[in-house]
Order: structure tokens, then sequence, then C-alpha cells
């Protein structure tokens, strides 16, 4: 497992396996007929860093441009502008070959566990697929390979083996995909939304499979979520994205305790809370996403802001660090620090039992 | 089961003179497959009452739809149906295809999960509104179009007049949601069912949906029967919340008092299991492992016992029936946790 013929190898933690610089992605829509029908520019000029055996969460809204970013990453499709540097390399124009050797360190596990599954084959085929197509050991050692892995990800090799995608239930399939990605030791997942199709108590058996594989392999994860609840259990850092641009970056205790941006603090008062009473409907931001095609003039988030003024529609807001490895892209940032509700209790947790009163 | 019944209609005094709309009791539902029979629903009784919201909590696979789909007589002719849905005092089980078309819309409406399979992508959403509203209701032409653009209005579609003559795939999730409810309410039903109604959706437009689905209740005194798998979403938004397991009822109760004290290690397992953003990163879940049983093969006992973190013998043995052990607090369950502190 040696493909890092050049650069920087990532093996301990704090040194940087991967360096997004200034990103665009953008699609050119055509009509029917094939004229330029416009241009979308789902990500615009985003830069992060994701360290070796770190986490970093990817929340925004569906069109946020989040799935694009991950893919920009892999190089499907190569994003227009910007560097994607992995390992001390930059991928952005790199040769099909050399990028293939690359991408053997890079893996993804989409949203649906379904349709991203080969439904003709038997689990450990597709476990073993990526084996075959690096032309890695021989048939029997990659079968035996397949059979650690779904081993790993808690599925009975001798039971599941032989299943097809459409024997299994959602969880299982998706045991199966991070089996998949696993497959060849990879340096970094793309989860992208990897429990959204789940129900909660699968949800929190494939979300704890995740962290565990991550703490015994070693892994970086870049995982997409639209849920702030959600990443939260699995995050070193979180970056907030609105319409193609990140809003806030900063580690995961910085976010929840205190939000700087404004669409953080709408994406954290949108989460339901079983230990209130209803929610105040003021809490939550209203409208939708506006047109990617057609962003707003300055902050993109104003048209759905509570604080905006006349200089969000002026000025575009500039990434800035408030504290250290806290940026935020706002120009009248929040303060003070969030809690959840008014005065309301988190409901007793972890399995004791729960006491009366909250 | 009347029991249950009567229990439901008491957690809700206010009502008791108008009774309730929707009366479910033993109701069983069975599919038989060449893979044998599956016992997806096993006797639930519960009532729907006006102008509140009852929650159908459970994990895939519990029967909650299949329930659902029973109540709204839409169900496959696989399904064998026993057990009584009344509504208004009036059976809905083995009515016709013929006297449950009116009774769809104008009665029961219900909403689904995915818009995008629910819309005709070749319509105009408009027309798919006016088309239940000449259908149901005999308008015309003009009128029919009036009323749509007004319920485009009532569920908050911004300019509702020209959104009428767009398609599906031009709208967003949310939007496209907000279009099913519309349809829905197009006919003026008195319980709508939300099946899943924001599974599919952002957290942000989640909260919209809901708030509407509330704001819209208010109004019309509308029933909602919502169906979901998050806990969460239930403790926030219903009155009532009934917990589904494997086919049947485990625990019912007000939302609050069910969340200040958890009876059934079921309903407790579901709410450990939802992500907390007051809990601390990198901790693992506190998660039940195992699935939910095969429901074509039935075996003794509590169907969660395999599962559960406080079984014991007679967990395993004998099943433990559904009763009222507290005022407006069922379960089911032979070693129901929190009881110390009452």
């Amino acid at each position: 497992m040696s493909a890092n013929g050049t650069g920087v190898t990532a093996a301990a933690d704090g040194s940087v396996l991967l360096e997004v610089r200034h990103l665009v992605q953008e699609f050119v829509l055509r009509d029917f007929g094939g004229a330029k029908g416009g241009v979308l520019q789902a990500v615009s000029d985003v830069s992060f860093e994701l360290h070796g055996g770190e986490t970093l969460s990817i929340v925004g809204e569906t069109g946020s441009g989040k799935s694009t970013l991950a893919r920009s990453v892999i190089q499907a499709p190569p994003p227009k502008h910007g560097e994607v540097i992995f390992q001390g390399q930059d991928l952005v124009g790199l040769p099909r070959r050399a990028l293939k050797s690359v991408r053997r360190n890079i893996q993804m596990v989409f949203q649906d566990p379904f349709t991203s599954l080969d439904p003709r084959w038997p689990t450990a085929r597709i476990v073993e697929e990526p084996l075959i197509a690096y032309a890695i050991g021989t048939r029997h050692q990659r079968q035996e390979r397949a059979r650690e892995l779904l081993d790993l990800v808690g599925l009975d090799p001798s039971r599941y083996g032989t299943r097809h995608p459409r024997e299994l239930s959602g969880g299982q399939c998706q045991r199966v995909a991070v089996a998949r990605a696993l497959a060849l030791e990879p340096k970094l997942i793309l989860c992208d939304e990897p429990v959204s199709s789940l129900d909660v108590l699968v949800q929190a058996q494939v979300l704890n499979l995740l962290e565990k594989l991550r703490s015994e392999l070693s892994l970086s994860y870049l995982f997409i979520a639209h849920d702030l609840a959600l990443v939260k259990q699995v995050s070193d850092r979180v970056a907030v994205m609105y319409l193609g641009k990140f809003c806030e970056i900063g580690p995961v205790r910085e976010i929840y305790r205190q939000p700087l941006h404004p669409y953080t603090l709408a994406l954290l008062n949108s989460i339901p809370d079983p230990a209130a009473a209803k929610p105040a409907a003021s809490s939550v931001i209203s409208g939708e996403l506006p047109s990617p095609l057609d962003p707003p003039s300055g902050c993109r988030f104003r048209t759905r802001c509570p604080r905006a003024q006349e200089r969000c529609a002026a000025e575009v807001p500039q990434m800035r660090a408030l504290s250290d490895g806290h940026l935020v892209a706002c120009h009248f940032p929040l303060s003070g620090s969030w809690h959840r509700g008014a005065g309301s209790e988190p409901p007793a947790a972890n399995g004791a039992p729960a006491s009366a009163g909250l | 089961m009347a029991g249950a019944t009567e229990a439901a209609t008491g957690a809700a005094d206010l009502d008791l003179a108008s009774g309730p709309l929707l009366e479910v009791s033993d109701l069983r539902v069975t599919f038989r497959g060449r893979r044998g029979t599956v016992y997806a629903v096993q006797g639930i009784s519960f009532t729907v009452e006006p102008g509140r919201t009852l929650a159908l909590i459970g994990e895939s696979g519990a029967g909650k739809t299949v329930s659902a789909r029973a109540v709204m007589g839409l169900l496959p002719e696989s399904a064998q149906v026993t057990g009584s849905i009344r509504f208004k005092g009036e059976q809905v089980v083995g009515r016709s295809e013929h006297d449950l078309r009116d009774y769809r819309g104008r009665n029961v409406a219900m909403v689904f999960q995915n818009p995008e399979r629910s819309l005709n992508p070749t319509m105009r959403v408009g027309t798919q509104i006016t088309e239940a509203l000449r259908s149901h209701l005999h308008l015309d032409r003009k009128r029919a179009h009036e009323q749509a653009v007004e319920l485009l209005r009532m569920v908050r579609v911004p300019a509702p007049e020209r959104r009428f003559y767009e398609y599906a795939h031009q709208l967003s999730g949310g939007m496209r949601q907000r279009i099913m409810i519309a349809m829905a309410l197009a006919c003026g039903p008195e319980v709508l069912i939300a099946d899943e109604a924001t599974t599919a959706l952002d957290v942000t437009t989640q909260a919209q949906i809901m708030d509407l689905l509330l704001d819209l209740q208010r109004q019309t005194g509308t029933a909602l029967l919502m169906i979901s798998h998050d806990l969460g979403l239930a403790a926030t938004y219903a009155e009532d919340v009934i917990v589904m397991y494997a086919g049947q009822v485990v625990e019912r109760a007000p939302a609050k008092e069910l969340f200040a004290s958890v009876r059934m290690p079921y309903t407790q397992a579901l709410l450990d299991a939802i992500p907390q953003i007051d809990r601390e990163p990198h901790v693992l879940l506190p998660v039940v492992g195992g699935r939910p049983p095969d429901l074509s093969a039935l075996v003794p006992g509590c169907p969660f016992a395999p599962r559960c973190p406080g079984v014991q013998q007679d967990c395993r043995e004998q099943a433990p029936t559904l009763a009222e052990h507290e005022p407006r607090r069922w379960w089911a369950c032979w070693h129901p946790l929190n009881r110390a502190a009452q």
C-alpha cells in the first residue's frame, strides 16, 4: 500500500492530508437546442484543509453544493478552477493513470445504499471489486480479504457474503458500501449523507461503525450531511455551506457552543428537540434557497437573514478568523453562546434510565 | 380492545362531545405471498380526535405505513384486513372501491413521503389540484382554478398564480411537498395523514412544513395523523404518540409525558439513538443491536425481547399485552423503565 510516490505522507495526526484551495465548480446549462442557458456555479471559491485522522463535516441544505464539492475532490468531474492537493499532489489536471493510483486512497460512501451497489452481484463480489480493479493479490487472497472486510463492518461473511443487495436491509447495504470503500485501505473516505436514508436505530449503528473504523484504521472523513445534530458525534471540525460558499468553519465544540453565522444558528434552531415543547416558529428561517443561477449580491444568505443590512447586499463578506481556527464569512457575526431551547435540559441520554421531570 | 379507544377518548376530554373522527380497533393486516404469510399489523387500536395531532412512530417495517394505508383503503388486493376502522362511526373496512373514492380526499387525505413520485411529471401542478376539485367537488373550470390558487396561497407557495402553471420538476422538494399538502387539503378532509411527509427534506424545510401543517390544522380543525420514524420530530410536534414495533403498539402516551419518562425499553432505545447536539463528539451512541423480527414467523414472547437490554426469562415466554398501567399511559412490557420515578 504505497501509492505515495510523491509528496508528503500523512500518517500522523496534524499533517495536512487534503488541501482544497479556491475551488470553483461550474456547470453550463443548455436548453433543448443545445444553446447555452447560463452557468450554474455550484461551488464558489471554497478553501479548506483536512488533516490526517481528522473528520471534517460539511453541512448545508439541498442545493448548497456540498455533494458537488465532495465530487470535485475526487475529480468527478474535475473542478473548473482551484487546486485539490492530496498528500502534496495537485489532483486537478492529473493524467488518468496517475489519478487512478491516487484515487485508491480516496473512497466514497453514498447516500442511497441500494442504488450504489450493483444489484446483480453478491456482497462478497461487491467488496472484492475494487481489489480486482487495482489487480491486488491473487483471486484467493482477494476473496479472503473480502471476507475480512465484511467481518470488519459487522456482517458475518458466511451468512451475508452470498446475498444480493435486494436481500439486505438498508443498514446492511450501507455496511457493504463501507466495506467496499475500505477494501483498498484508503486514507480518506468521502461520506455523502451516508446515514440520511436510514432509520434512527440503524443510523446510530452505522455512525458508530464509522466512528469505530476511523479510530481503528486512522482514517480521515469528509462527511457530508444536512443535519447539524447528526454530524456532531463524528466531527472534529464542521463547515457550514450555503449556496456554494462556506459561511462558517470551526472546531466542532465551538460551532455548537458559539455559532457565529446567522445561518448556522438557523440550522441549529431547526433541529427538533424531544425535550422541549413546541418550537417557536420564529426560530426557523423562512423562504427557500435562492437560485444558484442568480445568487444574491453581496452575502448570499442576506435574502433570508434576519440581521441583513445594506452592507450585506453591497459587499461580499470574506472569511475571517474570529478565534483560533473558527472562521466566519459575515459582516455582522453573532456573539454570545448558544444553547438549545429556552431553559430546556437535554433528555437523559446514554442508556441510563431517564428520570422524570425534565 | 374497546378499552384502548375509551382511554384515548378520555385523553382528549375537550373533544369528548364531538367524539373521535377515526376509530381503529383491533386492526390486523396480513399479506399472503409465495414466501409465506406476513403479519404486518397485529391488532392495533387507536383513535384520532378532531383538531389533534397523533404520531405513529416506529422503524421501517413496524407497520406504520400499512396501518395508514389501511385507513385510507389503499392496500393492495393481496392484503387481508380484519378488525374495524370507523370514520365517524361508519365502517371503512370492506367498502367498495366506488364508496372509498368519496371517502378518500373528502374525509381522510394523505400526504406521502416522496412528492417526486406522487406528482404527475407531465401535468402542471395546478391542473393536478383542479382535477381533484373537479372530480370530488364537481366545480366548474373557473371555480376550480380560483380554488386551486387559493389552496396554493394557503400552503404558502410564493406567487401562486404563476406556480399554478409550473411542472413538478421546476419546484424544490419543499415546494413539491407544499403542492402535495394543497392537493390533500383540496376537498377539506377531516383527517390528514402525513406519512413521513418531511423525511426526505432538509431540516430547515422540515421545520417549515411541520409549522405549516400545524398552522393549517389550527385554521381548519383537521386532525393530523403523522407517521414518522423520528421520535424527535414527534415529540416536538405531536400531542399524543403511539410507538409501534413489529406490527404492534408497544407504548402510547401524551407526547410530553412520554419523553419525560419512557416506560418501554424500545422507546428508550429509539430516543437514545437520536443524534443529540448536547452530546460530546466521538462518543459512541448507545444503540441496541439486532433487527426487528421477521413478521412471517411469529415467535412467542415479547417481540423486542431478543434486542432488549433489560430482557428477562418471562419476556421470552409470554408476550406482554398493551394495557393502561397509569392514566393515559399505555405500554406492553413486563419490566417497564422509570416506575420508581413516579
